[in-house]
């Protein structure tokens, strides 16, 4: 049970979910935007999420698109993870998405509140840095489309009161070989202890890393460390895990050593796995 | 505190009821309509005690608003009549405690509903969301295997 009362609103277009959340703000009422819900209903009930007003946004029909069009894949935001799984659009994402809580849950949980949730882990985010995706924002001054790698710093950098509309990839992008292995201290379901995603496109292996750090993230640093052939391969972990750009997480998941080791020992899977085909 | 008046479609009937916005279906379920057999477990999305079906889809009723659920269909356990599944249920012994029976009983019924075809896999990954704490996980699966062996479908508001 949430302890406190809001407003819920549910518009029909994105014109009107962003005047909302501005009259909203403007009356002081800390509006967020409501996609699958499951964060705001979680944090909500311990009070981590204060909010006087809530924009559901999955009546909007550019929210909901699930499209391969053009050599393209556009995901709306408001899209469950179920539905894009079911796609079978893009088998990199699928796997991510897969892995993230359980199938009753990815029938509320969405891409776009995924991607923008307070949870460090935000797996989705993995495939879509490493295909270069695009994504396209609302806000008062309309619609824009950025690359995902672009408006992605530890957050997804939206400014107050824009909203994440959809996500889109290059088809082509979406059938490279990868890897995506998620690993747990125990079980096959439950909070992760860090996901290595790995994307091989021209001879190079691109990394992205969630529940290593803070937050999900692509170092190219630690990309080029990992693909120096001149070194053997223990060498080149050694050599990336001097690169990671913030403190490793130390949680109730795992200590910092604990990561660690874990963290080296899946890269050098990765890296003797991922020389060849792709890998489901 | 602001209540308005919505209505939900539970077990096929129309239901008017005072809510808040930020309460919960579940919430609504027991504590404004009495319908107690979505169980509060870890009210976190963990636990899977709370699974109701929405228009076809298993759904944690404590991850849902009960504003969102307007014009949807609910069916909640005490909507699922006469089911091959709750026999099933018994024949198998799938149940000790009986606190995580309802949820698995409304996730399993999804399942057979949506994949009647379903492999080892999917059987699997669906069965995931619940938590037994009494883990009679064995005698659960059995019981959904064998009304998928024999082909039966489930119910609700399909
Ligand atoms: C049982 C369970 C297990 C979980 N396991 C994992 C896991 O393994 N890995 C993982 O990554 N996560 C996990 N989660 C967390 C889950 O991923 C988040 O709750 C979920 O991603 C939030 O998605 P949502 O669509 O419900 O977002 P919401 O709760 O609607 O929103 C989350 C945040 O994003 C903002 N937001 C949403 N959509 C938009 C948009 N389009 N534009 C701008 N802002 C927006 C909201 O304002 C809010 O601040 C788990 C959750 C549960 C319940
Ligand atoms: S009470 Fe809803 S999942 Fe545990
Ligand atoms: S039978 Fe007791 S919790 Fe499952």
């Amino acid at each position: 049970m949430i302890s406190y009362d809001f407003e819920y609103f549910k518009p029909s277009s994105i014109d009107k979910a962003i005047s909302l959340f501005q009259s909203l703000d403007q009356q002081g009422k800390e509006p967020i935007y409501f996609s699958g819900g499951t964060e705001i209903i979680t944090l909500g009930r311990v009070n981590k999420i204060k909010t006087g007003a809530v924009i559901d946004i999955k009546e909007i029909p550019e929210c909901l698109v699930l499209k391969r069009e053009s050599n393209k894949l556009t995901f709306g935001a408001a899209q469950t993870l179920n539905r894009i799984r079911e796609s079978q659009y893009f088998r990199f994402l699928n796997k991510a998405i897969g892995e993230i809580a359980d199938h009753t849950a990815r029938n509320k949980i969405t891409l776009g509140g995924n991607m923008c949730a307070n949870i460090i882990y935000r797996e989705t985010i993995l495939p879509l840095l490493l295909t270069d995706s695009q994504v396209i924002i609302a806000g008062p001054g309309g619609l824009k489309q950025l690359p995902l790698n672009e408006v992605f710093d530890q957050t997804l950098r939206l400014q107050r009161g824009e909203l994440l509309i959809q996500i889109m990839i290059e088809e082509k992008e979406s059938e490279l070989p990868f890897l995506c292995i998620k690993k747990r201290r125990q079980w096959d379901v439950g909070y992760p202890l860090m996901t290595i995603a790995a994307l091989k496109k021209d001879q190079q292996i691109r990394f992205a890393f969630s529940g290593l750090c803070s937050y999900p993230f692509r170092n190219e640093k630690m990309d080029g460390s990992l693909n120096n052939q001149a070194l053997p391969k223990e060498a080149r972990i050694e050599e990336a895990m001097r690169q990671i750009p913030a403190p490793v997480l130390k949680d109730v998941h795992g200590s910092e050593d604990y990561r660690r080791f874990v963290f080296k020992n899946t890269l050098l899977d990765v890296l003797d796995t991922i020389g060849g085909t792709e890998i489901e | 505190m602001n209540k308005s008046e919505i209505t939900l479609n539970v077990n096929s009937e129309e239901r008017s009821v005072y809510v808040r916005h930020s309460d919960t279906l579940l919430y609504v379920l027991r504590e404004e309509l009495g319908l107690t057999g979505a169980k509060p477990g870890c009210l976190n999305g963990d636990c899977g005690a709370c699974t109701v079906d929405v228009d076809g889809q298993a759904m944690k009723s404590c991850l849902m608003l009960a504003i969102e659920a307007v014009g949807k269909k609910i069916t909640t356990v005490e909507g699922l009549q006469n089911i091959p599944l709750k026999t099933a249920f018994i024949k198998k012994f799938a149940f000790q405690c009986g606190y995580c029976t309802p949820g698995f009983l409304m996730n399993s019924n999804s399942l057979i509903n949506n994949y009647p075809q379903a492999d080892d896999i999917q059987i699997k990954d669906c069965l995931e969301s619940n938590i037994c704490r009494c883990t009679g996980y064995k005698e659960i699966e059995e019981a959904v295997k064998s009304v998928l062996a024999d082909g039966s479908t489930g119910n609700g508001n399909y």
